[in-house]
């Protein structure tokens, strides 16, 4: 299943910024230098920068500084090599790609169902659309649902990419109950033989337990509706988000069982560090990243390119 | 995380006590427990640097006083010190101008999801309570529905938010396109969204700018393109509370080409600590105005530097609890339960409404997270709502006599009450001798000043109400845990039964 064929090439323009502001620096402050506490420190503090976080950080730079005791290493090229084997060794061999339910054998057609959730303003409805045309793109029939029933304009948000895509979109009434929508769009999408349907929900703070409780009842339906559904949970995150973000992976995690990560925003100078620390939280991949607003921005996440882009020096 | 830091400086103090000066290498440790807790609350780390530096030489050459809690010391210090940071420069109120002549134009701008347009609500909500008229005009020509969503939300304010002003609505439809390809018509239509406003009299004209990346060379010329045109009174950066380090090299780009007056820092209500607000205080300079915390759209609060310092040293914060609280009770609503409690009329039904509310106002581990001193202290322990469910059950189960006096319950009506909520009757007696406990108390303190009322508190906690650990119910005024009864003989307890 190539979903998204992915190019080295691309995912190194979508992270440009990060190359530039961070770790591009790291390789000029590397080379022919040799290494002492100094350095170190320095290091320390661009990996913070980058919102790996305090607790990986120190992990990381807790190792260079015990090989750096033990003379294994001195040259500042090997600290680069060491950064990013461990780096790399964050992520380990896992199946990045979408899942889809298993083919019907004689049965009823069984869609897929995607669930898209996330805090207010991490790039959902975006995403979807994202998503969306690379699924029809492959050969996909698409459907969309739109239970964000909530804020002002989003299901008009939704329905305005849906008509430059060319496929349909479930709604329901502006503040009604998402749940509803969530089973037309079902039964919608199991009639017309649809091969992909993708839910859009609110925006909500994991703190508010109500709204957390509202997205485990349009979950509950959708897995009553159709047998295995929804085949895929996805939380989309923000890269610009700090620590915070791996408390919303945990709450959202714990309330719907999340499958993947879509990590939005890439294009910007942020480094997206926090996934690394949401990914050892949650043992969930990062399965997309966003780079940019049109609808090709979307690339398959690979840890070995990410890291790789991150230290490229052009 | 505020009792460690407390304990860390503790401890590197009070070797010195009495002994004389601090010295650096006394608070260094203690300083490195400061710089992580910033650190993991999302402030920048250049910033953390310079900080904790300063505070460092501020603390060195400080006489240990014997009285004092040196610990509790230090910490106050920091904080301050994160206070001041926050703190506009020059003392200014939050709120929006009055420019004459009118109207008064404010501009906000920031990243997209950032959360400009519901805040563009929320400050026009803000502006009409205050009884001045607003005109929100749409310049986000590029996300789909954006306009819409202005329009809704222009008219939400309108026809349900308090206040007697007018709120008006400026767009042009017809010019909206897809991303990068309408760049410039916006500054027409903030041009002519300020004739319109001028023309009918509005006081303050709010404009709604798509959000932007800061290193989008083209769509940041045509923020300063409206910034020149327009002149703004006032420039407002609107910035996620969740941002992490990055916040800092947003809010600069911005700042250098808009100048930027104030910054709205969104999505409050989340358990961020909320560092990203001494980041941006720090490279703009520009005081934070308000703080965004819920989904509606009366949801916007001035902002108070030493509520978010707690915060960010994980102190807890009382205040946003107090608030909370608020939001579930009208005063009218506390004030006739104050008088039943003072009568000592306390009902299962007020006990239950009480609870009600309480659980309205979110999940028992999040309030208690915000008591100081709580939140570490409970950080692992696993807080069951289901717990409260079944005090529901049990109350639920009573007749509506049982409810208003609640000694009418003997054996039997324990057993039925019991059977009916599917819990054993210990659970029933537990809750009545709780309820029987508080509404006891709130008779006696009423009556008392507030010295009586914090003894007679203290009394209850001696007594085994207070503790945390092993609690059949989370802390709630003062209710007695699960534990306490094994102190009684049954003997005693038949007794008390007998009693009643």
């Amino acid at each position: 299943m190539g979903l998204f064929k992915s190019t080295f090439s691309k995912i190194r323009q979508g992270l440009t910024a990060t190359r530039e502001t961070l770790l591009g620096g790291v390789v000029d402050m590397l080379r022919g230098r040799t290494l002492n506490d100094e350095l170190i420190d320095e290091i320390e503090a661009r990996l913070i920068r980058a919102d790996v976080g305090l607790t990986p950080t120190r992990r990381l730079i807790d190792g260079l500084r015990a090989d750096y005791k033990a003379g294994k290493i001195s040259r500042g090229e090997d600290v680069l090599e060491y950064l990013k084997r461990e780096l790399k060794a964050l992520w380990p061999e896992e199946d990045r790609r979408l899942r889809f339910a298993p083919p019907a054998e004689g049965g009823p057609h069984t869609p897929t169902v995607i669930l898209v959730a996330g805090v207010n303003g991490a790039g959902k409805t975006t995403s979807i659309a994202k998503l969306a045309k690379a699924l029809r793109d492959e050969g996909n029939t698409v459907l969309l649902g739109a239970c964000d029933t909530f804020r002002a304009g989003a299901v008009r948000q939704l329905e305005i990419w849906a008509e430059r895509l060319g496929v349909d979109v479930v709604r329901g009434k502006q503040g009604g109950d998402p749940g509803a929508v969530a089973f037309d769009a079902c039964d919608a999408a199991v009639a017309r033989k649809i091969d992909v349907l993708i839910l859009d929900t609110a925006g909500r703070l994991h703190t508010q337990d109500p709204l957390m409780r509202q997205l485990v009842k349009i979950r509950d339906v959708t897995a009553r509706r159709i047998p295995g559904a929804p085949h895929e949970v996805i939380l989309v995150l923000d890269a610009t988000a700090g620590q915070n973000a791996i408390r919303q992976a945990q709450e959202f995690s714990g309330a719907i069982g999340v499958t993947g990560v879509f990590l939005t925003k890439l294009d910007g100078t942020a480094r997206g560090g926090v996934v690394i620390g949401v990914r050892e939280a949650l043992g969930v991949p990062v399965k997309f990243i966003g780079v940019g607003e049109t609808l090709d921005d979307i690339q398959p996440f690979e840890p070995d390119a990410f890291v790789e882009a991150m230290f490229a020096t052009e | 995380m505020f009792e460690r830091l407390s304990e860390g400086f503790s401890t590197a103090l009070r070797r010195l006590s009495g002994k004389g000066a601090i010295t650096e290498d006394n608070v260094r440790e203690a300083m490195g427990d400061i710089r992580d807790a910033l650190l993991e609350a999302d402030v920048h780390y250049d910033v953390v640097k310079q900080f904790t530096d300063e505070a460092m030489r501020d603390a060195v050459g400080r006489e240990v006083t014997k009285s004092l809690e040196p610990g509790q010391e230090m910490i106050g210090v920091v904080h301050d010190r994160l206070v001041a940071m926050m703190s506009p420069a020059d003392g200014s109120e939050p709120g929006v101008p009055r420019a004459s002549p009118s109207p008064t134009v404010v501009m906000m701008c920031g990243l997209q999801g950032s959360g400009k347009t519901t805040t563009c609500g929320k400050l026009a909500a803000y502006l009409k309570k205050r009884g001045r008229s607003v005109m929100l005009a749409a310049a986000d020509l590029q996300r789909p529905a954006a306009v819409d969503q202005l329009r809704i939300v222009a008219e939400q304010v309108r026809d349900e938010m308090p206040g007697g002003a007018t709120v008006r609505f400026y767009a042009e439809p017809d010019k909206v396109a897809a991303y990068g390809k309408a760049v410039g018509v916006a500054v027409d239509v903030c041009k002519r969204a300020y004739a319109e406003a001028q023309k009918q009299g509005v006081d303050v004209l709010i404009l709604d700018t798509a959000g932007r990346l800061h290193v989008n060379d083209e769509l940041m010329q045509e923020l300063e393109r409206v910034n020149t045109a327009l002149k703004p009174h006032q420039v407002l950066l609107v910035v996620d509370a969740m941002t992490g380090q990055d916040a800092i090299n947003s809010a600069k780009a911005f700042h250098e080409r808009l100048a930027i007056d104030g910054v709205i820092l969104t999505k409050f209500d989340s358990d961020t600590r909320g560092g990203a607000a001494i980041s941006v205080k720090h490279v703009t300079g520009a005081p934070i105005r308000f703080i965004g915390v819920g989904e509606k759209l009366d949801a916007l609060e001035e902002f108070h530097a030493p509520r978010i310092a707690g915060r960010i040293l994980g102190m807890g914060d009382v205040v946003s609890l107090v608030e909370k609280a608020r939001d579930q009770v009208s005063d009218e609503d506390a004030e006739r339960m104050a008088e039943k409690m003072a009568k000592g009329q306390l009902t299962m039904d007020d006990f239950l409404g009480q609870l009600r509310s309480l659980r309205k106002m979110g999940p028992m581990k999040q309030l208690l997270g915000m008591l100081p001193g709580v939140g570490s202290a409970i950080k692992d322990v696993n807080i069951d709502d289901k717990q409260l469910d079944r005090v529901e059950g049990i109350v639920n189960s009573m007749t509506a006599q049982e409810r208003k006096h609640a000694n009418l319950v003997n054996n039997s009506r324990r057993r039925r009450i019991a059977h009916g909520s599917g819990v054993g009757t210990t659970e029933v007696s537990q809750l009545l001798k709780q309820f029987d406990a508080v509404s006891k108390l709130s008779k006696q303190m009423s009556g008392m000043g507030m010295m009586g009322q914090m003894k007679a508190m203290r009394n209850l906690e001696q007594a085994g109400a207070g503790a945390m650990n092993n609690t059949q119910l989370p802390d709630m005024s003062g209710l007695r845990t699960r534990g306490s009864t094994h102190t009684v003989s049954p003997k005693k307890r038949f007794k008390q039964r007998k009693k009643r």
